[in-house]
């Protein structure tokens, strides 16, 4: 009996972990956008057991293997959007200043169809963060875009660095000073919020320490808030700070100056073409949107050139959805730095590709097209940079998960059957933002 | 002699002082990105471009603009005054189009004093989009600059949230800037869910919209009957008294002489639109019309025109394809509606050509994507003997690019609105010329 329920949880683990989300492709003759080893025209990619096995001319795979014909079509990376809210049921857990322990892995819907729209974007990793109320908001999760399975934890990119969401500026102080009477009301406040996390983070640990090496007799009382905050200062967590003007990004280096932490991507970002030379002395990275401005007053000073002036001031730089719209035409968002500021073909590329993927850690798995990288592929009809793209095949791993041809009328994994067609909605929330979701959502529906 | 000297001195650092105030201004207004460059009027003759007229085909030709004009389009033009501006390997375009904006009429979005798109009350077509819109809005240059040059201002709110007008994005007042045309906003009663969060049943929705149609058909028959009245007191049989704001902004809607834009998104609510644009027999044009690829034959049979978008929106359905409200405005337009686009937007009108471009690509062509950004707009608003083709004897809202608008590899090179040779700046391209290799960059 003991063993025959070992057999069992094994089949499980083999089918969450095996084969199911792992296959072999053959793309025949594509031009190939390696991004990291230029343009390959007439190019064959081998992927095998969902990692890439070899790029080059004339390669066969098994009989049973799938090959794709890409023929006068253009084979990318998949897309990566390093700040998304798609699939995910809740983004704000917006009930104090700091809420580092919450982690949006708590909350992935898998049969959120905002992942197949997606991936019909070309897009198979997101990153899924937690929301900007909070000066501290909550730990996110980079998943891949295995739509299709109904395990939330299928989902997860297995091994991906955690990251941490963190935001400046109008969204917590609106929530928290304007909304609750308590700190943070200002920037000032802002600031400080980090200062005493992150020193009560330093207090936490020497506690711990004392007692560890027999200093107490009694354990500090366990708090995962201040772990997490450790964990940070020990390098464990990556840093996606949302934020906009100059002088809060130049505050928050600040803060993490003093407590040696240097993990840092702020998204959004508008004004950091102001404190360009800045971000790019500290290592600091830039996740913008191509063009979004004038929602909010603290975007109001913002150019549309920011990842060019980033990108020229070398602050790796990528170009992100934060909307269920933009994830889907990511690819069109980064065409749009060569209207405002002539980036390179390449250039452009990299803002959806191996940028994001540096920002999540994730760019020795996946970014560019190499081999031994995992098999996530984007293929476009033409170059992927021309408002004349459309995606074909959305690779994950190696398996199509998205096939233009094979596009199902229906892509719902549940159907209530009380409500067939499903209801039409005049506005479509997840179209916009979901950065201030699930506070005051009347009153405050934008970013 | 020395108080002489002494007032002498005091001049002189006077004049330090003077001096340094005014090369401080000077300064600080190059470094704040305030302003842009003034328009120059004049002549100018487009030498030799490809000119892609939309009314008369693409072909190789000059373009000479004169008092505001498209004075001629030919071969070899002499120049006489005008200054002349080498378009070879170039393309010359008529200005685009937004057929539905709130550009102007708002300013920075979260700040609710800065908007005037939206007024209180459910029947105030008196509110006119034209009165509030700012022609000093940051975001006029920010989306000209992009090669469009007209656009619909419409205020949005309740049944009937005001009057759209038609604007030309250059001028010093609202009044310099109209172009022509004003329609009256209606949004039809709806049987769609508001957002995600809307928790009413399919009944109490279906009773909410038809109580709505019900006030509607009220309120119509009340405009029906001023309207009457309103005939008869011209005419002398009657007298009419009183202030009556609402009703009289409507008499030429009810006399068929200006639009009604019915804002109708869901199929069976566009249906029930047709139906009452009918009964009622009104010169209307359907706006949003998210669902009318599924009815499109029928809007065709009614001969109603259409002004759709954001083209790059999300369906409205889970069940949908993914690609539905790309391919909506093609699929109409094959069906023989007269379709016109709109972004929605009021900071990023910019994108128009991007959302033609969209369009284009799932389904309607180029050609047609283009028509519906110039020419079929300006047909549907009769401002087409004005704007939407490179046509002699048209307003010169004409822009030069270097390749196809829809790419965003394409940069605008030059820009003309009524003649007014408008420079390509904005806040965004000052920004990028101040801050793109800031000095001083980091201090040490």
């Amino acid at each position: 009996m003991k063993y025959q329920i070992i057999f069992i949880c094994l089949l499980l683990v083999d089918g969450l972990y095996g084969q199911s989300l792992s296959g072999d492709v053959l793309i025949k003759n594509g031009t190939v956008l390696t991004i990291t080893n230029g343009i390959k025209e007439n190019t064959d990619v081998l992927i095998q057991n969902g990692k890439i096995k070899s790029i080059g001319e004339g390669l066969s795979a098994g009989d049973n293997v799938r090959v794709i014909d890409a023929d006068g079509m253009y084979v990318m990376p998949g897309i990566i959007d390093a700040h998304s809210h798609a699939g995910i049921d809740v983004v704000n857990e917006a009930s104090a200043p700091n809420t580092a322990e919450v982690f949006v892995g708590d909350a992935i819907n898998p049969y959120s169809v905002s992942i197949y729209r997606a991936l019909a974007g070309g897009v198979s990793v997101s990153h899924a963060m937690h929301g900007s109320a909070n000066a501290i908001g909550g730990q996110c999760e980079t998943m891949k875009h295995h739509y299709g399975e109904e395990d939330p934890e299928t989902y997860k990119m297995v091994g991906a660095p955690r990251t941490i969401k963190f935001a400046l500026g109008e969204n917590p102080m609106r929530v928290h000073g304007e909304g609750n009477g308590i700190q943070p009301k200002s920037r000032m406040g802002i600031e400080q919020v980090f200062r005493k996390a992150f020193s009560e983070a330093q207090e936490y640990q020497k506690a711990w320490k004392t007692y560890k090496s027999g200093g107490t007799r009694v354990a500090p009382k366990l708090d995962l808030r201040k772990q997490t905050l450790v964990d940070i200062i020990n390098g464990e967590i990556i840093i996606h700070c949302h934020s906009y003007r100059a002088d809060e990004i130049l505050m928050l280096m600040n803060v993490l100056k003093d407590y040696g932490v240097d993990k840092i991507c702020f998204q959004h970002v508008n004004e950091g073409f102001k404190v360009a030379p800045e971000l790019a002395a500290f290592g600091a990275h830039a996740s913008v949107f191509a063009d979004w401005w004038a929602y909010k007053f603290e975007v109001y000073y913002s150019t549309a050139y920011n990842a060019a002036i980033l990108t020229r001031n070398n602050v790796i730089t990528s170009i992100n959805s934060d909307s269920g719209e933009l994830i889907r035409h990511l690819y069109h968002e980064a065409g749009k730095t060569q209207k405002y500021g002539d980036l390179t073909d390449n250039e452009a590329l990299r803002l959806i590709t191996l940028h994001p993927a540096i920002q999540l850690g994730i760019d020795e798995r996946v970014g560019s097209l190499e081999v031994g990288k995992d098999g996530d592929v984007a293929i476009f009809n033409k170059h992927p940079l021309s408002i004349y793209a459309v995606a074909q095949y959305t690779l994950v791993d190696g398996l199509v998960r998205f096939d233009i041809n094979e596009d199902p009328a229906d892509v719902r994994l549940d159907v209530n059957p009380d409500e067939k067609i499903p209801a039409f909605h005049e506005i479509d929330a997840h179209d916009h933002h979901r950065c201030m979701e699930g506070v005051f959502e009347e009153l405050f529906s934008h970013h | 002699m020395n108080s002489i000297n002494k007032i002498k001195e005091n001049m002189r650092n006077g004049a330090y002082i003077i001096s340094a105030i005014v090369l401080f201004l000077s300064l600080s207004i190059s470094v704040h990105s305030q302003r842009v460059a003034k328009s120059e009027a004049g002549s100018f003759l487009l030498k030799g471009g490809t000119l892609v007229t939309v009314s008369d085909g693409t072909f190789q030709s000059d373009l000479l603009i004169k008092d505001g004009k498209i004075a001629s389009i030919g071969e070899a033009l002499p120049a006489g005054d005008a200054t002349v501006i080498d378009c070879t390997g170039k393309f010359v375009y008529p200005g685009l189009i937004d057929s539905g904006t709130s550009l102007g009429l708002r300013e920075v979005g979260s700040v609710s004093l800065t908007s005037d798109h939206s007024e209180i009350g459910d029947f105030i077509p008196h509110m006119e989009a034209l009165t509030a819109v700012n022609p000093n809005a940051v975001a006029i240059p920010v989306t000209r600059v992009n090669g469009i040059t007209s656009a619909i201002v419409k205020p949005s709110g309740g049944t009937f949230p005001g009057t759209a007008a038609l604007i030309n994005l250059h001028g010093y007042t609202p009044q310099q800037m109209f172009a022509g045309y004003k329609a009256v906003i209606m949004n039809f009663p709806s049987t769609g869910k508001r957002g995600w969060r809307d928790s009413r049943s399919e009944e109490d929705i279906k009773k909410d919209a038809d109580k709505a149609l019900k006030n509607l058909n009220e309120t119509w028959r009340k405009v029906k009957l001023y309207a009457k009245i309103d005939s008869a007191s011209v005419a002398g049989r009657k007298s009419k008294d009183g202030y009556n704001p609402s009703m009289d902004a409507m008499l030429e809607v009810a006399r068929g002489n200006r639009h009604l834009m019915i804002e109708v998104n869901k199929k069976v609510d566009i249906e029930s639109a047709i139906k009452w644009v009918t009964d009622n027999k009104l010169n209307a044009i359907l706006t949003g019309v998210k669902e009318g690829y599924r009815i499109a034959d029928k809007i065709a049979e009614a001969g109603i025109p259409v002004i759709t978008g954001p083209v790059m929106s999300i369906p409205s359905r889970q069940s949908d394809k993914y690609d539905i409200a790309y391919a909506n405005a093609g699929k109409m337009r094959a069906a023989g509606v007269k379709v016109a686009l709109r972004t929605d937007k009021y900071e990023n009108v910019r994108n128009l050509p991007y959302e033609a471009g969209f369009a284009a690509t799932y389904g309607m062509g180029t050609d047609e994507a283009l028509r519906a950004i110039t020419l079929s707009p300006a047909e549907m608003f009769g401002v087409d003997d004005q704007i939407g083709s490179l046509s002699a004897g048209k307003l010169a809202n004409v822009f030069v690019s270097d390749g196809d608008p829809f790419e965003t590899r394409t940069d605008i090179l030059h820009l003309f609105i009524g003649g007014w040779k408008v420079p390509l700046e904005s806040r965004h391209t000052l920004l990028y010329e101040e801050f793109l290799e800031r000095d001083p960059g980091v201090k040490e």
